[in-house]
C-alpha cells in the first residue's frame, strides 16, 4: 500500500473528497487514508475532517492581506468574485516569487501542523506565505482549507468518525465515545483500531457519553407489557457527568453547557453520569405538580457564558431525571431499563430534590388508555410521552423498536403578524418577536398569541425584511406593520383567557410556517380557534 | 490623423471590415464573411461566401451539411478582398482555426480569434504576427485560470482507468477539436485500445481522421454490451454525461476535459468526479505574455472576461479596448 504521509496526500484526499458525492465513497476513501497514513500525520488529518483543528494565529484574513501584497488586489477582487470561494481563489491565483520552484520533495503534514500551531501572530504570515510559495494549487487549497479550520468539503465529524471505525474495524458508537476524551492527533484512537491497546477508557475525566435517542412512533401500536411510559418534557436533553470533584453537563450534540447551568453543576456532586431534562421551575408543564416553566423561559439561560444572579434567583434550573449510565466508575449501560430505572431512583435519593427528581412513569392500562392519556396531555401543556422497552439496553443513538417518542400534535392556524419587536440574543438585530392575530365575526383583527421561535434563520431575515418594509406605527420598541403577513402557527392548545382582547390564550405558539402564498383575508378566524378549546 | 485602425467597425454582431466590406465571424448571415474557425459560434451558416481554411470549410459542410459558397485559403497566402490584404495564419486553437491578419493603408490588425500557445498534437501551432492591432480573445481572462500540462491531466484518465477495471471512464469534450485533442494525447501516451466514441463525435472524428490526424481504432459506443464497454475510455459531448444515454454504461467515472474544471464548483456542477483541466483556449499567462510578446500598439478583447484583461493591459501602459460581441458565448471549453 502506498504511504501517505504529506501535504500532498492530504490535498490528493481533499480533491476526491470534493468530487465524491456517495457517502459510502466518502467513507472508503478516507478510511483508506487512514489505513494508508502513518502516525501522527493521519490524526492531524483525522481532526482537519472532524473540525478539530485550531490554530489562533492564521486567520481568514491574514491569508486575504498576504494575496493583496502578492497580486494585484483587484485581480484578486475579481477572481474571488468570479470563483466564490477564498481558499480556492487563493490557491490557483498565488504567485511564487519569480524562480521559486513548486516543491519536489512532499512536505510532512505533522510538520506543517507542528509550524502552525506553534507560531506567534508575528512570525505568521511570513510562515504561511513560505508555504504557499513552495506548494501547488491543490496543496495550497488543502492548506488554507486547514489553516483557517473550516473545510466545507461535504464531510461532517460523524462521516470521519465513521470512516476510522470503517478502517479499522471499529464500532462506530464506540469511537464517538472515546472522541470527547481525546485530543489531535489521538493517539489512542490508532492504537486502539490497531490492536496495540484496548479501547481507551475516561475513567478519571467527565467526557461525553452518546444519548440514547427515540424514533417518532407514528401509527405503530407497542404493548405496554413490553414498554414503559413517561411523560416526554419540553425542555433540553443533558448528560451529567460528575467525576473526582469535576461535573460537566453535555447538551445532546456533546456541547459543554456547563457554564449555562452552575446552579444544576454545583448541585452534582454524586460520581456517575445521569441522562435527563433540563427545566426551569415554573408551573406552565403540567400545573404546580409538573413544576416546570415553558421552554422559552429556559431559552433565556441558553447560550449565556456567565449567568447573573437575578437570572439564576428568577429562573432556577432543574433536571429531570430519565436514565442513569454510570453509577460511580460502574457501566450500567448493558443493564436492562427496569434495573437500571432502579439504580436511577436510588442515585437521585442522594442528591439535592429542589434540583434533581425524576421523571414519573405514565401507569395505563393499556395502549387506547394511554392514548386518551397522552390526549389530556394538551391541557397539561405537557410535549407528549416516551415508549421504551423496558428491557433495553442504554444504546448510543437510534435504535428501531428500543425508545419512541409519541408526541401530541400540534394544533395549527393562520394568523395575521400584526406587531413586531426585536429580540434578545443572537437575534437582538432581528424584528423576530411577532404578535399575530386573527378575524373577529366584524372583520377585525385581534391579537391572539405571540411567538418568537420555530423559524429558520433565512426565514427570520425573510420576516425582519418584512418588517423594516411595511412598518406602519412605531411605539417603543414595538413596529406595527402592514397587517398582510400571514403566519402558519403551531401550538399545543387554546384557552379561554381574560387577559386577552380575544379571549382565547395559546399554548407554546410557535411559527410553523410562512404563508407567503395565502392572502390576509384568508387568514382563520378567532371563533375557529374557539372551536379547538376542549 | 486617422484613429489607429478606424477602417474597423466592431458591432455587436461581429466586426465588420469597411474597407473590404466583409465581416469576421459574423453571428448572423452575411454577404461575405471571413470565418477563424469551425466552431459554432464563430461559424454560422447561411452567409453568401466564406474565405477560410480549407479544413475549416470542410468541418463546415460537416457541421451544416453543405459546402459553403466559399474561397478556401491556405496559411500564409494573402488575398485582396476590396482594399485589404488579407491572410491566414495558425491559432492553434482546433484544425484549421486562423488569425485573420489585415493589412490597410500600412495599418495591420490581427484578429486572434480563439487561440491558445500549448502544445497540440491535431493542429498547427500559433504564429505570434507583430501588428497595430491585435484583437484578442479573453475566454480564460482570469488569473485564477492557469492551464496545467496536457499531458498530465491527460494521464489521470488512464490512471483512473487502470485502478478501476470494472469501471469505464466517460469522458465529456466538446465534439470539435477537444475530442480529438484528448484522443490524439491518450495515443500519444500509448493507449492503442479502441476508444468508445458517442454517436454525435462521429462525423468530426471520421472528418479529422481523412484530414490526417491519426486517432487510432474509434467504436460507437452506443448499443454496446455493459461488458464490452468496462475497463475501456468513452468520448462524450458534455451534455451527454449525465443523461439517459449515459446510464447504459458500466459505472462510469464521469471526467470532463475542459478549462473550466479548474474551478471546483464548475467540475460539481456538472456531477463531475474526474475533472481534467484541458482547454483549447490560452490560458490567462498566455493571454498576457502573448500581448507582450506581439507588442501591439493597441489590444481590442472580443469575448470572455474582458475587464480583467483590460486592467492587465491598463496596468502595463498598453492601451486597450472591449468590444462587447454578443452571441459568443463560453464555449464547452
Ligand atoms: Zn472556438
Ligand atoms: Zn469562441
Amino acid at each position: 500500500m502506498r504511504i501517505h504521509v504529506g501535504v500532498k496526500s492530504f490535498a490528493d484526499l481533499l480533491e476526491r473528497l470534493v468530487y465524491t458525492r456517495s457517502r459510502n465513497a466518502k467513507i472508503k476513501l478516507i478510511a483508506d487514508y487512514l489505513r494508508g497514513s502513518p502516525d501522527p500525520d493521519r490524526g492531524w488529518a483525522l481532526a482537519a475532517l472532524t473540525g478539530d483543528l485550531d490554530f489562533r494565529s492564521v486567520k481568514a484574513g491574514l491569508i486575504k492581506t498576504l494575496t493583496e501584497q502578492r497580486v494585484d488586489p483587484v485581480l484578486f477582487k475579481m477572481s474571488r468574485a468570479y470563483v466564490g470561494d477564498m481558499a480556492e481563489t487563493v490557491s490557483l491565483l498565488w504567485e511564487p516569487p519569480p524562480g521559486e520552484q513548486a516543491q519536489v520533495e512532499d512536505v510532512r503534514l505533522a510538520e506543517v501542523v507542528d509550524r502552525l500551531m506553534h507560531l506567534g501572530r508575528a512570525e505568521a504570515p511570513a510562515a504561511m506565505a513560505h508555504y504557499l510559495d513552495v506548494l501547488n494549487p491543490s496543496e495550497r487549497f488543502a492548506l488554507i482549507k486547514l489553516a483557517t479550520g473550516a473545510l466545507r468539503i461535504g464531510v461532517s465529524a460523524r462521516l470521519a468518525k465513521t470512516a476510522l471505525a470503517q478502517a479499522f474495524d471499529l464500532d462506530v458508537d464506540a469511537v464517538e465515545e472515546v472522541w470527547h476524551g481525546l485530543a489531535p492527533p489521538y493517539p489512542e484512537l490508532f492504537d486502539w483500531g490497531e490492536g496495540r491497546t484496548a479501547q481507551p477508557t475516561h475513567e478519571d475525566i467527565p467526557v461525553f457519553r452518546p444519548f440514547m435517542l427515540a424514533h417518532p412512533l407514528e401509527d405503530l401500536q407497542v404493548d405496554l407489557a413490553d414498554y414503559v411510559a413517561e411523560w416526554k418534557w419540553d425542555g433540553i436533553r443533558v448528560q451529567l457527568n460528575h467525576v473526582k470533584g469535576d461535573t460537566k453537563l453535555f447538551s445532546r450534540t456533546g456541547d459543554d453547557v456547563t457554564g449555562s447551568f452552575p446552579d444544576v453543576a454545583e448541585a452534582f456532586t454524586e460520581h456517575g453520569v445521569i441522562d435527563g431534562e433540563l427545566l426551569v421551575r415554573g408551573e406552565a408543564q403540567g400545573g404546580v405538580e409538573g413544576g416546570a416553566a415553558s421552554f422559552n423561559a429556559l431559552q433565556q439561560r441558553l447560550g449565556r457564558k456567565t449567568v447573573t444572579k437575578k437570572m439564576l434567583a428568577e429562573a432556577p434550573a432543574f433536571v429531570r431525571a430519565y436514565d442513569i449510565l454510570f453509577d460511580g466508575a460502574e457501566d450500567l449501560r448493558d443493564l436492562p431499563w427496569t434495573a437500571r430505572r432502579e439504580r436511577l431512583e436510588a442515585f437521585v435519593a442522594r442528591l439535592p430534590s429542589d434540583r434533581f427528581d425524576i421523571s414519573a412513569v405514565v401507569a395505563a392500562d393499556h395502549f387506547e388508555h394511554l392514548s386518551t392519556i397522552r390526549e389530556r396531555a394538551r391541557d397539561a401543556a405537557i410535549e407528549g410521552l416516551m415508549l421504551k422497552r423496558r428491557d433495553s439496553r442504554y444504546v448510543a443513538g437510534r435504535k428501531t423498536g428500543l425508545w419512541y417518542k409519541w408526541k401530541r400534535d400540534p394544533l395549527l392556524a393562520d394568523c395575521v403578524m400584526m406587531y413586531a419587536q426585536r429580540g434578545s440574543g443572537r437575534r437582538s438585530s432581528f424584528f423576530s418577536d411577532y404578535t399575530f392575530g386573527c378575524w373577529t365575526e366584524e372583520g377585525e383583527l385581534v391579537p391572539v398569541g405571540k411567538a418568537y421561535s420555530g423559524i429558520t434563520d433565512e426565514e427570520l431575515r425573510q420576516l425582519d425584511k418584512f418588517v423594516r418594509g411595511n412598518t406602519i406605527a412605531r411605539f417603543g420598541p414595538v413596529r406595527e406593520v402592514e397587517k398582510s403577513f400571514v403566519l402558519e402557527i403551531a401550538f399545543d392548545s387554546i384557552h379561554h383567557s381574560t387577559r386577552h382582547k380575544s379571549g382565547i390564550a395559546m399554548r407554546f405558539p410557535r411559527i410553523h410556517r410562512l404563508r407567503t402564498d395565502k392572502p390576509a383575508e384568508e387568514a382563520d378566524k378567532v371563533a375557529t380557534l374557539e372551536a379547538m378549546i376542549v | 490623423m486617422a484613429t489607429l485602425g478606424d477602417w474597423i467597425k466592431p458591432h455587436p454582431t461581429g466586426i465588420y471590415v469597411e474597407p473590404g466590406d466583409f465581416w469576421i465571424d459574423p453571428s448572423e448571415a452575411q454577404p461575405m464573411a471571413v470565418v477563424t474557425h469551425g466552431h459554432a459560434d464563430h461559424a454560422r451558416s447561411g452567409h453568401g461566401h466564406v474565405l477560410a481554411t480549407p479544413e475549416t470549410l470542410a468541418i463546415m459542410e460537416t457541421r451544416y451539411g453543405t459546402y459553403p459558397a466559399a474561397t478556401p485559403a491556405e496559411m500564409g497566402e494573402v488575398q485582396r478582398i476590396g482594399e485589404v490584404d488579407v491572410s491566414l495564419v495558425p491559432a492553434g486553437h482546433v484544425l484549421g482555426s486562423a488569425q485573420i491578419v489585415m493589412d490597410y493603408r500600412g495599418e495591420r490588425i490581427v484578429a486572434s480569434g480563439d487561440y491558445k500557445r500549448r502544445p497540440d498534437p491535431t493542429c498547427a501551432p500559433f504564429q505570434p504576427v507583430p501588428c497595430d492591432v491585435f484583437i484578442t480573445e479573453a475566454t480564460f481572462g482570469l488569473p485564477v485560470f492557469r492551464h496545467p500540462d496536457t499531458e498530465e491531466e491527460v494521464r489521470k484518465a488512464l490512471d483512473a482507468l487502470h485502478a478501476n477495471p470494472e469501471r469505464c471512464v466517460l469522458v465529456g469534450a466538446y465534439a470539435l477539436g477537444k475530442a480529438q485533442r484528448v484522443i490524439r494525447h491518450l495515443r500519444d501516451l500509448g493507449h492503442d485500445d479502441p476508444i468508445y466514441i458517442h454517436g454525435a463525435q462521429e462525423r468530426l472524428c471520421t472528418l479529422y481522421q481523412d484530414l490526417g490526424v491519426n486517432l487510432g481504432p474509434l467504436v460507437l459506443a452506443t448499443g454496446k454490451k455493459k461488458d464490452e464497454l468496462k475497463g475501456r475510455i468513452i468520448v462524450c459531448p458534455p451534455g451527454a454525461l449525465n443523461d439517459r444515454w449515459s446510464r447504459r454504461l458500466p459505472d462510469p467515472i464521469t471526467a470532463m476535459a475542459s478549462g473550466w474544471m479548474r474551478i471546483r464548483q464548475r467540475a460539481r456542477q456538472r456531477n463531475v468526479e474526474l475533472p481534467l483541466i484541458i482547454s483549447d483556449h490560452a490560458d490567462w499567462d498566455e493571454l498576457t505574455e502573448t500581448i507582450l510578446e506581439i507588442a501591439p500598439k493597441e489590444v481590442w478583447v472580443t469575448h470572455g472576461r474582458e475587464d480583467a484583461l483590460l486592467h492587465w493591459c491598463m496596468t502595463r501602459q498598453i492601451r486597450a479596448r472591449a468590444l462587447s460581441l454578443v452571441g459568443r458565448e463560453d464555449e464547452d471549453d
